[in-house]
């Protein structure tokens, strides 16, 4: 039988050959001052707001549900952040850019409970109940910078998403969060009852399962990973922007997750195959700068490859063309006695 | 009767060399089955045997690796139900697929709904329907949601659904599993009915009894190998028996003096309930349990068991009563409070209420102990012996621990939840139809090993439609009619007729 990962892996596979047949010096990787680059490089570390959104957005799948707040979230938080290494009166200070990063998670988590209040303890279908602080977060996030984009000069603060050590420092830190979110799942019985709320809740309350209490974590767990993409992102443009920051990223996270081969039904999920679908969509974003795609025309360029890639993963179209192998292998099979007959 | 099965007719399905393999497991070897017009023919095989894989190679919904299948002598493939119905096949799968969201009226009629300007019907609809549920003897409210009646009336809903078709075949695969004895006539009486006509009808079971009754010609499979084909009438019970599960059936006679153990009541109850009810759904009701005791409940459809255990178990909220383990107050407002006082409840309704498909079979077993355990993970020696121990002693086959429960038989995805409940150990176990769909091996190593529990001290509430089961295990039965508890009586007192008489005509006020 063949591995979950195995098309996720190989429609990676494929899209960087051909990028490196498009143009050679895709794959090339130099060292300049002890620090890799190179447009692969460049993908592992431009991806990370969509990898740690889309790590949440696989738990929060996981249970059946769906959290459209992602982005409101990543504004909320670059706009906490912000202000506060706005606001001191040293923002290249170490310890200040610390504080600001923590404040500004604690709230993402505070955002991710309300999701988890709303989906788990009132019953609201998540998609209204994520909706709610999707329309509403981007509010907040303008309230918090009064309305302007508020830019800084922060070396500590830049060095999140520009920083390197040897690799780029914002792909470390998704690194390390889906070791975390991976090892949580895994090492504890977290996952496999995930799985089973997602699969089915009725059974599962009967089993014993605290479902409660499991929605309510992934809810939580999706907003603080979002609370980090946004630091990210906000450290990437210097600047905090409560209308461009996260736009239209829960749309890529559900990409993601279901390219990496997570139902959207819920139930059985794949961390690593969310891994891989990011990669999948950051690489086509670079193909498109890297063939020159003129920007108004790369949507479309992009959702023609989707389309191509989700269809080459359809489990009915394996089946189909299995069960046309089958049927061909078998009238070969038949055709030699047919000829017998008529020879007989 | 005017026909029977001999060979007056031509066969109408002939299935030919037919094999079915799924990743590890051959389910059907060559296997061939012939079925003739106005004859009820019936599959017989152990849980797992491939008889519900042969029904869905016969109604396209798996593609045969090899075989033929023909229709009144030509050749047919398949590519799925709607195939097979638009050819005169109707077929009531083992796992009731209905959709649990619509009405009654509207699952009957689900693709057949008249029509009137080009517009559904919607009268005629619940009037049809009403009348199809009506021909098995059910009056319901036809525009009431499915999901809030029970499993044997979803059962007959599904059986209605397929009598709409007027089909020329008709396969039944395990329709009467949670249908009491009036409903199983009345289905006969349809059966009957429609084989005089011509039809010919497959019947899937594991009730000896009912095979005997209804079946003119038996094909029994083993381990996806034809067996043979028969006629009722040349082969005995016990052969049948025999040939299913390719021994001798040890006798159940070591489990009958369960019933007549005598019960030490002078302790306080492990589980007393007072009064427990709930508006519009059950009456309060009492019941005592005490350690060791196995309490049977015995009542007709719709009588209100289901509902009384759920409320003891906080599945659903009672609102009156008190429920009382081992002496001290307890709430029971949710599955959590009954766990963590020792409880477990196994539903009947496995596929919506117990297993969860997309899991392993080991998964599914450990799940009770782990929801118990919360998030620190079960040790992997301890699961991987809970599983092999469970694994064995139900005999759940195949015996591949990582295969994903959906795809076992429904016999075996039953004996997965049973292992589930005992694995964790219970003081009081609620079983709610544990036999349904179980073979009649199985059947009895499980009704063995309930016997052998209870006299190690563990206490259980024994649900089942198939009262032989209830009067061989209980010691006391309560008895329900109309959602509430009519009387409790002392099984060593009863015999099978005088329980059924009781459950009949007791307890109106007339008799005392
Ligand atoms: N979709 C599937 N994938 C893998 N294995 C399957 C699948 N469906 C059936 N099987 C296997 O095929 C075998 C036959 O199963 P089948 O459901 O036909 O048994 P059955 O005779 O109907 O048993 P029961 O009396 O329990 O209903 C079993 O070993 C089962 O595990
Ligand atoms: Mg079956």
């Amino acid at each position: 039988m063949k591995h979950r990962l195995f098309w996720p892996v190989a429609t990676l596979v494929m899209l960087i050959l051909i990028n490196t047949i498009a143009r050679s010096q895709f794959a090339s990787i130099t060292v300049r001052d002890g620090r890799l680059y190179g447009a692969l490089i460049d993908i592992l570390r431009q991806s990370a707001p969509l990898m740690l959104v889309s790590l949440g957005m696989t738990i929060v799948i996981a249970t059946r549900g769906i959290d459209l707040s992602v982005g409101a979230v990543m504004a909320v938080s670059g706009a906490v952040a912000l202000t506060i290494i706005d606001g001191s009166t040293d923002p290249n200070n170490v310890g200040v850019v610390m504080l600001a990063v923590v404040v500004a998670l604690v709230i993402s988590l505070l955002l991710g409970v309300w999701n988890g209040f709303l989906v788990s303890l009132l019953g609201i279908q998540p998609i209204i109940a994520t909706l709610v602080l999707m329309l509403a977060g981007r509010g907040v996030a303008l309230l918090i910078t009064e309305g302007f984009i508020t830019t800084v000069n922060s070396t500590p603060f830049e060095f999140i998403s520009t920083g390197y050590l040897l690799l780029p420092f914002a792909f470390f830190i998704w690194v390390a969060a889906a070791a975390v979110v991976g090892l949580t799942e895994r090492r504890s019985a977290l996952g496999v009852l995930t799985e089973a709320v997602g699969i089915n809740p009725e059974a599962s309350r009967l089993a014993g399962v605290r479902s409660r209490g499991i929605i309510w974590s992934a809810y939580a767990a999706s907003a603080v990973l979002a609370g980090i993409a946004g630091i990210i992102y906000a450290s990437n443009i210097k600047a905090a922007d409560a209308n461009a920051a996260g736009q239209f990223i829960e749309l890529y996270a559900i990409l993601a997750v279901v390219l990496g081969g997570t139902s959207l039904m819920g139930g059985k999920f794949s961390l690593a195959g969310t891994v891989v679908g990011v990669l999948i969509i950051q690489t086509l974003e670079s193909t498109m700068l890297f063939l020159g795609v003129p920007s108004a025309e790369s949507p479309v360029f992009f959702a023609v490859v989707v389309v191509v890639v989700v269809v080459i993963q359809s489990p009915r179209l394996h089946r189909v063309a299995r069960d046309f192998v089958r049927s061909a292998r078998a009238r070969r099979a038949a055709e030699p006695s047919l000829d017998a007959e008529v020879v007989g | 009767m005017t026909l029977t099965a001999d060979t007056a007719y031509p066969p109408i399905v002939e299935m030919r060399g037919i094999t079915i393999s799924f990743p590890g497991v051959l389910a059907l070897d060559n296997v061939d089955f012939f079925l003739r017009r106005g004859e009820v023919h019936s599959l017989m095989g152990e849980n797992g045997a491939g008889k519900s894989t042969l029904i869905k190679a016969l109604t396209g919904v798996y593609a045969v690796d090899s075989g033929s299948i023909d229709l009144i002598g030509t050749s047919q493939v398949f590519r799925g139900t709607s195939d097979a119905e638009a050819a005169g096949i109707s077929t009531v799968y083992q796992e009731i697929n209905l959709c649990t969201n619509l009405s009654v009226g509207e699952n009957v009629m689900l693709g057949h709904e008249p029509r009137k300007g080009g517009r559904i019907d919607w009268k005629a609809v619940h009037r049809l329907a009403a009348e199809h549920l009506e021909g098995l003897g059910i009056s319901i409210d036809t525009r009431s949601l499915l999901s809030n009646h029970s499993i044997a009336i979803q059962q007959l809903v599904a059986i209605s659904r397929a009598m709409v078709l007027d089909a020329k075949v008709l396969v039944l695969d395990e329709p009467t599993s949670s249908l009491d004895r009036g409903e199983v006539e009345q289905l006969f009486t349809v059966i009957r009915d429609l084989r005089a006509r011509g039809a010919a009808i497959i019947f899937v079971s594991h009730f000896l009894d009912q095979v005997y009754e209804i079946a003119d010609r038996i094909t029994v499979l083993r381990n996806g190998k034809l067996v043979g084909e028969y006629l009722v009438k040349d082969l005995p019970r016990d052969q049948l028996v025999t040939k299913m599960i390719g021994r001798q059936l040890d006798d159940l006679e070591a489990i009958s003096s369960t019933a007549e153990r005598a019960i030490d009541r002078t302790d306080a109850p492990i589980l007393k309930a007072t009064g427990v009810g709930r508006r519009g759904v059950l009456e309060p009701a009492d019941l005592d349990v005490f350690d060791g005791e196995i309490v049977g409940i015995a009542g007709l459809l719709g009588s209100g068991r289901t509902e009384l255990v759920r409320l003891l178990y906080g599945a659903d909220r009672a609102d009156s009563g008190n429920i009382e383990m081992v002496g001290t107050p307890a709430k029971m407002t949710s599955p959590r409070h009954a766990i963590d006082r020792g409880i477990a409840f196994s539903s009947e309704d496995r596929r919506e209420e117990g297993i969860v498909a997309d899991l392993s079979v080991a998964e599914n077993i450990v799940l009770g102990i782990q929801a118990r355990k919360g998030l620190r993970k079960v040790r992997q020696e301890k699961q991987d012996s809970v599983v092999s121990e469970y694994m064995a002693a139900l005999d759940i086959r195949p015996a591949d621990p990582d295969m994903v429960a959906g795809n076992l038989s429904g016999g075996n995805q039953q004996k997965v939840l049973i292992a589930r409940w005992l694995a964790t150990a219970p003081e009081l176990l609620i079983l709610d139809e544990p036999t349904r769909g179980i073979d009649v091996g199985t059947k009895a190593d499980l009704q063995k090993k309930v016997a052998e529990l209870s006299e190690q001290g563990l206490s259980v509430i024994f649900i089942s439609s198939e009262l032989e089961e209830v009067l061989r295990l209980a010691q006391r039965i309560v008895v329900m009619r109309d959602r509430k508890s009519i009387g409790e009586l002392d099984s060593r007192r009863f015999d099978l007729d005088g329980l059924i008489d009781f459950i009949a005509n007791e307890g109106d006020g007339s008799a005392a």
